[in-house]
C-alpha cells in the first residue's frame, strides 16, 4: 500500500488516531496538523469534529481563539517580530515599520511570491537582546532593519547565518 | 578530564545565545580547532543568564573555568591566538574566571546555581550538582512533612499572584479525589521575562524534580507543563528530559524503586496570552477556548477535568528541590518581611547588561538596574521602567527606591509580578505605550467579560483621540473612568490590571497626553 499523499483525509486521519485518547486531545491534533502541513485545513475540522465527538463549530471556535493555528497555507518561511514592550524600548516599532515597507505586506499577509508571511508576536523570551525576530523556529536578537533585509534576502536564497 | 582528552571548552545552547550566533561559534570553533591540530571537547552548556555576554564561551582550566565573551565567530581565530585554550587573559574580550564576574558573583543563586554550569540533558552533571537530593528527601516523607517543608520555606506563587505555594499543595492534599493533577504554567508570555525558559532550557531535570515532589506532596500521579508555543527550543529539551528521567527511574511507575508513580508531559500552549490565567490555562489543557472560569471553584479545589489541581509556576516548582534538599527554614532565610527567598529578576529592554539577576527579596529596584543592569544601552538617561510584565505599573524615577518586595510594590501600586523589569530611556512616549497596554488587552482578551472585551477597544479609541488632541480634557476624565470600569468589573487580571501601566503613564507622565496633535516629540 502507498503512503497516503500529504494533507490527503488519510494523512490527516493518522494524526488525529495517534493523538485522539489523550484527555484534552484537540489542542495536541491541531498542533499535529498544522506542523505537518503548515496550516489546518478546512476538510480536516470535520475529520477531527467526528473523532472527538464534538461539533464542527467546537473545533472551529477552538482554532479561530487561539492566534497560532492558521487555516490557509503560509508562505515558505514564517517571519514573527516581537511587538512586546521589550523589544519596543529598543526599536522594535521601527523594525516592524521597516518590516513592512520592506516586504510590501502586513501582518498576516504573505508576500507574492509565496516565500515570506509576516506576523506578529508578543514576546519570544529575547528580552534583554531585542529586537527579537522568530524565523521558522528559530530566534534572532539585536535585528536592525538593516540586518532585517540581510536575513529576508537570506530566506529567498535560503541561507541563514545569524551573527558575524 | 575529559574523556576524549581535549580541552573541554563550553558554549551555550538557550534561545538568547542561539540567537546571538552560539552555533555559528560553535562550529568555527571545532574547524580551527581540527585546522590548527588542537584537542577540544566542545560541551552545549545552557547560559548563565547574562544575555549581555552571549555567546559566553568558557574554557576549563586548572583553576577553574575562564569566560570570554561576547564571541562571534569571527572573534574565534584570534582568541585561539591569544592562547584562550590555555585560559589565558588580556584578550579584549578575556573576563576572567566566569565564578568571579562580578554580575554572577553579587548573585545570590540559589534556584539557578546551577544553569549554565551543567549540559542541561546530562543527568550526571544533574547528580553531580546537588540534583534530585530533594527528590530523595521527599521520598524518604510524608506528603503532609512535604507540605509543612513548602510552607516553611514561606515560598510564595512566583507566576505573579504571590500565593503561598504550601497553603495551596495543603488543599489539594486535603482534598479527596480519585485522580489529582500537577499543572506547570509555563506560559510565560509577559514581555521583559525569561527566567521560566531558562529553568527550561538550560535545568529542565530541577522542573522534572519540582513537579515530582509535588505529585507526592499532594498525591497527583498526571503531571503537565503547558508550554507556550513561542518556545520550540524549551519543547525539544523538556521532551528530551522527560524521556531520559524515566529511563532513569526519576519519573515513572516506580520512582527510584519508592512503588511511587508520577508521569509527565508537555502540552502546547497556541499563542494566547490569556491562557497564562490559571482557569483559562485548564481550559486550554482540556482542548477549548482558553475562556477565563470564574472562581470559586479554586483549581485547588475543582480544576482539570473537574478535579484537584495544584497550578503553579515554573519558578515555584524550580525553588522546590532546594527547599526539600536543604530544609525550609534554608530558604526562609533569605528575603524580607513576607517575601521570602529569593526572586529571579529579569533585566531587559533598554539596559546595557541585560539578564538573569537572582536575588533575596529586599534590593531597590534602583541598585538592580544601576548596579547589574548599568544603565541603559542607549546611554541616554533612563525615564520609566515597567516592572511585572505589560499587566504592571510604569515607574518613574520617584519609585526607583522600592525595594523588590511584594508588599512594597504592591503599596505603591505596582506589582512585581514575575520578575520582569523593562527599561525605557528618554526617547520612550508614555501615551503611546499607555495605547499599547489597551491594544494588548484587546487583542488578547478572552473575550468572556465586558470590561474587558470592550473596554480594551474604547480605551485604544478614547487614547487616540487624546493623542490627537481631539477633545482632550474630557477624553482625560473618560480614560481614568475607564481605568476604573476595568479594575473593578473585569473578572480577571487581564482587565483587571491592564489599566494599572496605563493609569501609571496618566500620573507619572501626564506630560506626554498633553503633546501637539502631529505625535511631536519634545
Amino acid at each position: 500500500m502507498s503512503k497516503p499523499r500529504e494533507g490527503s483525509p488519510q494523512s490527516v486521519q493518522a494524526e488525529i488516531d495517534a493523538l485522539k485518547h489523550k484527555p484534552g486531545a484537540l489542542l495536541p491534533i491541531l498542533h499535529a496538523i498544522q506542523d505537518r502541513l503548515g496550516f489546518i485545513p478546512e476538510a480536516a475540522i470535520a475529520q477531527i469534529a467526528d473523532a472527538l465527538g464534538q461539533t464542527k463549530a467546537e473545533v472551529h471556535g477552538v482554532i479561530s481563539f487561539y492566534h497560532h493555528f492558521r487555516t490557509t497555507p503560509p508562505g515558505r518561511h514564517v517571519v514573527q517580530i516581537c511587538r512586546a514592550e521589550a523589544c519596543q524600548a529598543v526599536g522594535a516599532r521601527r523594525l516592524e515599520a521597516h518590516a513592512k515597507a520592506s516586504l510590501g505586506i502586513d501582518y498576516h499577509h504573505t508576500t507574492a511570491d509565496r516565500e515570506i508571511t509576516l506576523e506578529a508576536v508578543y514576546c519570544l523570551g529575547n528580552c534583554a537582546c531585542g529586537p527579537s525576530v522568530r524565523v521558522d523556529d528559530r530566534v534572532l536578537g539585536r535585528v536592525t532593519p538593516e540586518r532585517f533585509d540581510a536575513l529576508t534576502d537570506a530566506l529567498r536564497t535560503q541561507i541563514l547565518e545569524v551573527a558575524g | 578530564m575529559s574523556v576524549h582528552g581535549g580541552v573541554r571548552v563550553f558554549v551555550p545552547c538557550d534561545t538568547t545565545a542561539l540567537s546571538l550566533g552560539a552555533d555559528e561559534v560553535a562550529a568555527r570553533l571545532e574547524r580551527e580547532a581540527q585546522a590548527r591540530g588542537l584537542s577540544i571537547t566542545l560541551v552545549r552548556n545552557g547560559s548563565r543568564g547574562a544575555a549581555w555576554l552571549e555567546p559566553l564561551v568558557e574554557v576549563e582550566t586548572a583553576n577553574g573555568r575562564m569566560a570570554y565573551g561576547p564571541v562571534s565567530a569571527d572573534d574565534v581565530s584570534e582568541l585561539l591566538d591569544a592562547g584562550m585554550l590555555d585560559g589565558r587573559e588580556g584578550h579584549a574580550l578575556s573576563l576572567g574566571p566566569t565564578e568571579a564576574i562580578a554580575y554572577f558573583a553579587k548573585q545570590q543563586r540559589l534556584t539557578f546555581a546551577r544553569i549554565g554550569v551543567t549540559d542541561p540533558l546530562s543527568i550526571v552533571d544533574y547528580l553531580a550538582h546537588d540534583g534530585f537530593r530533594g527528590l530523595e528527601a521527599a521520598l524518604a516523607r510524608e506528603p503532609r512533612e512535604i507540605v509543612e517543608e513548602v510552607k516553611a520555606s514561606g515560598l510564595r506563587g512566583r507566576g505573579g499572584a504571590a500565593f503561598p505555594t504550601g497553603i495551596k499543595w495543603q488543599t489539594v492534599l486535603d482534598t479527596e479525589a480519585p485522580q489529582k493533577y500537577i499543572v506547570c504554567n509555563a506560559d510565560e508570555g509577559d514581555s521583559g521575562t525569561f527566567a521560566d525558559r531558562l529553568v527550561m532550557e538550560c535545568d529542565p531535570y530541577m522542573l522534572i524534580e519540582g513537579m515530582t515532589i509535588a505529585g507526592l506532596a499532594v498525591g497527583a500521579t498526571q503531571g503537565y507543563i503547558y508550554l507556550r508555543s513561542e518556545y520550540p527550543l524549551a519543547q525539544k529539551i523538556l521532551d528530551t528530559a522527560i524521556a531520559r528521567a524515566e529511563a532513569a527511574g526519576y519519573l515513572g511507575d516506580d520512582i527510584r524503586h519508592s512503588g511511587k508513580r508520577f508521569h509527565l508531559e508537555v502540552r502546547l500552549g497556541a499563542g494566547a496570552y490569556i491562557c497564562g490565567e490559571e482557569t483559562s490555562l485548564l481550559e486550554s489543557l482540556e482542548g477549548k477556548r482558553g475562556l477565563v472560569r470564574a472562581k470559586p471553584p479554586l483549581p485547588a479545589i475543582e480544576g482539570l477535568f473537574g478535579l484537584p489541581t495544584v497550578v503553579n509556576n515554573v519558578l515555584s516548582l524550580a525553588a522546590v528541590p532546594y527547599i526539600l534538599a536543604e530544609g525550609g527554614q534554608a530558604y526562609a532565610d533569605y528575603g524580607m518581611g513576607r517575601s521570602r527567598g529569593t526572586l529571579a529578576l529579569q533585566l531587559a529592554g533598554n539596559v546595557r547588561r541585560g539578564g538573569l539577576v537572582e536575588l533575596a527579596f529586599g534590593a531597590s529596584l534602583q541598585e538592580l538596574m544601576e548596579e547589574f543592569g548599568g544603565g541603559t544601552l542607549t546611554g541616554r538617561p533612563l525615564r520609566a521602567v515597567q516592572v511585572g510584565g505589560p499587566l504592571g505599573a510604569y515607574l518613574p524615577e520617584s519609585q526607583w527606591q522600592l525595594p523588590l518586595d511584594y508588599e512594597a510594590f504592591s503599596a505603591a501600586g505596582a506589582v512585581l509580578g514575575h520578575g520582569g523589569v523593562v527599561m525605557f530611556d528618554d526617547s520612550v512616549d508614555m501615551a503611546e505605550q499607555a495605547r499599547f497596554s489597551m491594544e494588548f488587552c484587546k487583542v488578547e482578551s478572552c473575550g468572556k467579560c465586558t470590561p474587558c472585551r470592550i473596554g480594551s477597544t474604547r480605551g485604544v479609541e478614547v487614547i487616540d483621540s487624546i493623542r490627537a488632541d481631539e477633545d482632550r480634557d474630557a477624553n482625560l476624565v473618560l480614560l481614568e473612568d475607564l481605568c476604573e470600569t476595568m479594575v473593578d468589573g473585569s473578572l480577571c487580571a487581564m482587565g483587571g490590571m491592564t489599566p494599572f501601566p496605563v493609569q501609571s503613564a496618566l500620573t507619572h507622565f501626564s506630560a506626554d497626553f498633553r503633546r501637539p496633535a502631529d505625535g511631536g516629540h519634545s
